[in-house]
């Protein structure tokens, strides 16, 4: 009896059919080639109905808009606008104080949840309970009715501009805001600046070189006398040889307002606060969680090492519970972003509020707008994701390593 | 609010790209035995529902009267709350017939939304509410001064105008609502609350203490207040603009919701025509002969409405002024039906 030698199997033929059919091989090839051709038809059928009846009822459409003037102003804006700007830039207006007001509560959301963690977790008993009646009370409110509280009812109780709160005669809260002296820039601000930046670098190379002599011979070098000296007397050295960096115009109460200086709008920081307060209350729960979940081991490894609670904490269990943190605290990040557009119920002026609302409805575009500013949240979200897939990447290898 | 906006969005889209464009509005109205009007979220004298849900107000009664020439029924009326930002997009979504929303008549509205004013319901124009404490007593006098507006108005453009021509700094607080723009002027937030003076007047009469609160005497601009239909049906369009000249045409001729009765038994000829007992002039628009009495019987005629909710016997008290007749001093006219 001969052994019929078995032809080998078509490798490249049975790769590709894997790869494209999965384990239904060619049909199942070709119902995804068919599920894709129909998703594109309806995709094209409705842009190219949508532009027949857009046409037909006459209603303008396609981004040519964007070139209009807006006629319109705006309370806040960190690049310079006026009323006869065009839409395009009422666009940017609005994304930069949606990017500021994000950028701003994620910081002091990730400050505030990792106190109220700690605080959470700390063996004092009244810190403890109070961490944790914090977290359940943010937590469980509506995040729009806690920005209208602190809007409507902590804020818009500051007494008026004529009454105003007056720090020195310098700084005056009112219910218009914080007004503060605005820095207005003079020749010696460049060699000032150039100081901290040298003053900086300094620090950073010193404490690398503290660092390495710490692992390489177990000294321990005291640096932050050194870093608070670099930091204050290397600025005030060139302020003193080159003449002040900045002089401030004082605000003045003229009429209704205060002129000069630059001011807070109570919108912002009702906003900032809401948003901050509230998501730090997610953050600290995910933060304790991620705590806990390093090994009771860990502590106690570092305790017997002689580390102070702190420095545990601080040089092994934090980098440990980070891989377990990172994740769930990208979805806050998020949460908090889009968040950021309940801005429009208490008149400050992001995206939303001034392209999908004053914008839209003064230009009728909806679906150009609408898909504009959902483009661009999507775009703010997959950053977002992007930066702490990056940080969590670079974690994960140095926890490796 | 974000929301909303979205909704009508997606219901736009969807709709634009399933429904054909030829719309016939007042075939789908029958058929579904109820209008869709859209009002605003409460203002006062043109559109608030009471207590028990009824809406009432100037903007109210034109639906109603549209409803009663068609179904000789002034309840057959779904109203749609919208906000200022979502008027537009509920209207060529198709969510609603009528939008009859204190919306200013302006080229661009006319033109590019896809949508056109049926005429004027309302002339009004501009105006700035202020503290008295304030005393200030012209918009003049307003420099530097915060300002709160509603946002998706021609209010926000007119502000910009008007301070810049002036040579006037302001800041502005644009809300989405006009309650929340009330809220935030009331405490303290604006020195001025800016928008139509009729609206200044109504929405002076939420505040705690409506007396301590003043209109200055500047009119920044023209608003003409008016109904809105869609493009691309003019059947409809003629439906809606004739109702609204039915009832000032009824006004001029006398007619009243007490004597409309004893006036169509009239043999003047002019009468004749209005009440269709010559001609079938009702039948044109596509609803009844007797669609005049039914509307006048169901709202009254323009003066007996603009009285009951927002003139003389009603709690603004706003004077006839430019929506007076025009035989009379005004320039509220209406070509004649015949």
């Amino acid at each position: 009896m001969s052994i019929e030698p078995r032809a080998p199997p078509p490798q490249f033929v049975f790769r590709l059919k894997r790869a494209l059919g999965g384990r239904a091989g060619w049909g199942g090839f070709a119902l995804q080639i068919l599920f894709v051709a129909v998703l594109v038809w309806i995709g094209y059928e409705i842009v190219a109905n949508a532009r027949a009846n857009l046409q037909s009822q006459r209603i303008t459409s396609g981004f040519g808009f964007l070139n209009n003037t807006a006629g319109f102003d705006v309370s806040q804006n960190l690049i310079p606008y006026s009323g006869s700007d065009t839409y395009t830039r009422v666009f940017l207006v609005g994304l930069l104080n949606t990017l500021l007001v994000s950028i701003i509560g994620i910081f002091f959301a990730t400050v505030i949840g990792f106190m109220v963690a700690l605080g959470r977790l700390s063996p004092n008993w009244l810190l403890s309970r109070i961490s944790g009646a914090y977290v359940e009370l943010v937590r469980n409110l509506p995040v729009l009715f806690q920005i209208l509280f602190w809007y409507l009812a902590v804020l818009a109780a500051l007494p008026n501009p004529r009454q105003s709160i007056s720090l020195f005669g310098t700084f005056f809260l009112s219910n218009r805001g914080l007004v503060v002296p605005k820095p207005i820039a003079d020749p010696g601000l460049e060699p000032f600046a150039l100081a901290i930046l040298v003053a900086i670098v300094a620090c950073l190379l010193l404490r690398s070189y503290a660092r390495r002599q710490l692992f390489e011979s177990g000294r321990m070098i005291r640096i932050w006398p050194y870093v608070v000296g670099l930091l204050i007397g290397l600025p005030l050295l060139t302020a003193l040889i080159f003449g002040a960096p900045v002089t401030f115009e004082i605000p003045e109460l003229k009429g209704f307002n205060f002129s000069g200086g630059s001011r807070l709008i109570p919108e912002f920081v009702a906003l900032t606060l809401a948003l901050s307060t509230y998501t730090a209350a997610f953050i600290a729960e995910i933060v304790r969680a991620g705590i806990q979940s390093v090994h009771q081991g860990q502590m106690e490894a570092g305790a017997s090492l002689g580390l102070s609670r702190g420095s545990t904490l601080r040089l092994i269990v934090v980098p440990q519970a980070l891989r377990v943190i990172l994740p769930p605290l990208t979805n806050q990040y998020l949460n908090l972003t889009k968040n950021s557009s309940l801005a429009v119920a208490i008149g400050y002026p992001d995206l939303v509020s001034v392209f999908a609302g004053t914008t839209l409805s003064q230009t009728g575009q909806a679906i150009e707008i609408i898909g504009i500013t959902m483009g661009v949240y999507l775009l703010i979200s997959l950053v977002t994701s992007a930066i702490m897939s990056f940080y969590g990447w670079r974690l994960s290898r140095s926890l490796e390593a | 609010m974000k929301r909303v906006s979205l909704v009508f969005t997606l219901a736009l889209a969807a709709g634009l790209s399933t429904q054909a464009a030829s719309a016939q509005t007042l075939k789908t109205v029958k058929d579904r035995g109820m209008l869709s009007c859209g009002v605003s979220q409460g203002l006062p004298g043109f559109s608030s529902p009471d207590d028990k849900g009824n809406w009432t107000g100037l903007d109210v009664d034109i639906c109603r009267a549209v409803a009663a020439a068609i179904f000789n029924d002034p309840s057959k009326i779904k109203f749609v709350p919208l906000s200022a930002k979502d008027r537009f997009t509920a209207l060529q979504s198709g969510e609603i017939d009528v939008l009859s929303r204190n919306t200013t008549w302006t080229l661009s509205r006319d033109t590019s939304l896809g949508a056109n004013f049926t005429g004027v319901t309302y002339y009004d124009g501009q105006g700035f509410l202020v503290k008295k404490s304030l005393k200030v007593n012209s918009a003049l006098e307003l420099n530097s001064a915060s300002v709160c507006v509603q946002t998706g108005t021609t209010t926000e453009q007119n502000l910009a105008d008007y301070f810049k021509s002036n040579n006037m700094k302001y800041e502005v607080i644009a809300f989405a609502s006009a309650d929340e723009t009330v809220k935030a002027y009331e405490s303290g937030r604006c020195d001025v609350f800016t928008s139509d003076v009729s609206q200044l007047y109504a929405e002076r009469l939420k505040l705690s203490n409506p007396a301590d609160h003043a209109v200055l005497p500047e009119v920044i601009s023209k608003e003409p207040l008016g109904p809105m239909v869609r493009h691309g049906d003019d059947q409809w369009f003629d439906l809606v603009k004739w109702t609204l000249y039915a009832m000032v045409d009824a006004e001029e001729l006398g007619i009243t919701q007490k004597n409309v009765d004893d006036m169509a038994k009239s043999d003047k000829p002019e009468l004749k025509r209005v009440f269709g007992t010559d001609g079938n002039l009702g039948e044109q628009l596509g609803v009844t002969k007797q669609w005049v009495s039914q509307i006048v019987k169901a709202v009254g005629n323009y003066g007996e409405s603009f009285d009951r909710n927002v003139g003389a016997g009603s709690k603004l008290g706003i004077a006839r002024g430019l929506n007076q007749l025009w035989n009379k001093g005004g320039i509220q006219y209406a070509p004649p039906i015949r």
